[in-house]
């Protein structure tokens, strides 16, 4: 897998033949990759599910899957379109839940080509998921191995799981009416799924009340749709949790630089 | 529901906002540096998600627009998070939220 005379400047060249990153992929990794991707499949096939059952046309959630490809986002932009928020609120709503992309996109930074179509795709490949796999990892080789192969088959996967999703959401559930199938509780419960497991902290918890407050204090005053965004404030709560976290950050990353310039001499 | 121009739109905002987000990244990156800077923006970023992500649920399982939405649907969200904290499956948590919102209003409740 590792050859002891490769150096990072070969391998950095290396990883830009196409195929090459394969070579790294280890069992473990690609067990790991592939469970996590499986369950994607699950996640995409409720989407187009619920989606086409909520009355969206059959091909909205496969290619809003395809082209947007971050499952929070396409699930609360269908979940407003559907309930009657101006497409472009829902929009704006969606854009803001993917600004991790840019932090996460800083961190894997390094496996993401210089230029080309390829820098192209692997933008499009950047996901929670991918860079959950990537960032844990020291070799640029396996690094690179790691996000491509989770970008790669999560796409597929999460594709096919919304292409097979949306078809059955439009035959089997289509003849019944959403409401009796208490679908609409579908949206929420989704979204509740994705929250807690990022509720760490005192400071996340006491942003998500926080946003959860203001949300509902301005539902009579704000145009469907917005109140949501509204909780964005909620962050203000946490300012200074955030600050203490990013200060206790930088100790742990200036630990860790110490440790790698301890380890590479 | 009929799928409009004002749809298309909303769609094409989201698919390209996001792209351009996921370029955004490694761009910064090559400039000012990943690392240090990366995590903090993250903190910052992941209260972000953390509130409106929060916001949608409180606004998606109570109401319609304006108006309050009755029992069914927050009971199942509630069955929901219950699954959520006691660590159930995705599919588990979805299924048992609408089953329980589908059988209240079968029950008579809205």
């Amino acid at each position: 897998m590792r050859s002891p005379y490769r150096t990072d400047g070969l391998a950095d060249r290396i990883g830009h033949r196409i195929g090459s990153p394969w070579q790294d992929v280890d069992r473990r990794l690609l067990r790991d990759v592939l469970l996590v991707c499986a369950a994607g499949a699950v996640v995409g096939l409720s989407f187009g599910a619920v989606a086409v059952a909520s009355g969206t046309p059959l091909w909205v959630p496969v290619l809003l899957s395809v082209v947007v490809f971050a499952g929070a986002s396409q699930f609360v932009f269908v979940a407003l379109v559907t309930g009657g928020t101006a497409p472009l609120v829902a929009a704006m709503t969606g854009v803001v839940l993917n600004a991790r992309m840019v932090p996460l996109g800083m961190g894997v930074a390094d496996v993401v080509p210089r230029s080309g179509w390829r820098r192209l795709v692997a933008a499009h490949l950047l996901t929670d998921e991918s860079a959950a796999f990537t960032l844990p990892r020291r070799d640029p080789a396996e690094r690179r191995a790691a996000f491509w192969l989770t970008g790669v088959l999560l796409f597929v996967l999460w594709n096919a799981g919304a292409l097979v999703g949306a078809v059955l959401g439009g035959t089997v559930l289509a003849a019944v009416d959403p409401g009796t199938l208490g679908l609409d509780a579908a949206f929420p419960a989704v979204l509740l799924a994705l929250l807690v497991p990022a509720l760490r902290t005192a400071t996340d918890r006491r942003t998500a009340l926080a946003g959860a407050v203001v949300a509902v204090a301005a539902v009579p005053v704000l145009p469907a749709g917005l109140p949501a965004v509204a909780a964005v404030l909620g962050v203000l709560t946490g300012v200074r949790g955030w600050s203490r976290r990013r200060a206790a950050d930088t100790e742990v990353e200036t630990d860790v630089e110490a440790e790698t310039a301890g380890g590479a001499s | 529901m009929t799928w409009g121009v004002e749809h298309w739109v909303g769609l094409a905002v989201l698919a390209v906002a996001t792209f351009a987000l996921r370029l955004l990244g490694p761009w910064l990156a090559a400039r000012i540096g990943g690392g240090a800077r990366a995590e903090s923006t993250d903190a910052l970023l992941a209260g972000l998600a953390v509130a409106v992500l929060a916001g949608l649920v409180v606004t998606q399982s109570l109401f319609d627009g304006r108006d309050l939405v009755g029992w069914a649907r927050p009971l199942g969200v509630v069955v929901a998070g219950l699954l959520v904290w006691r660590k159930a499956p995705f599919l588990v948590v979805v299924l048992a939220a609408a089953a329980t919102t589908a059988l209240v209003r079968l029950l008579g409740l809205s």
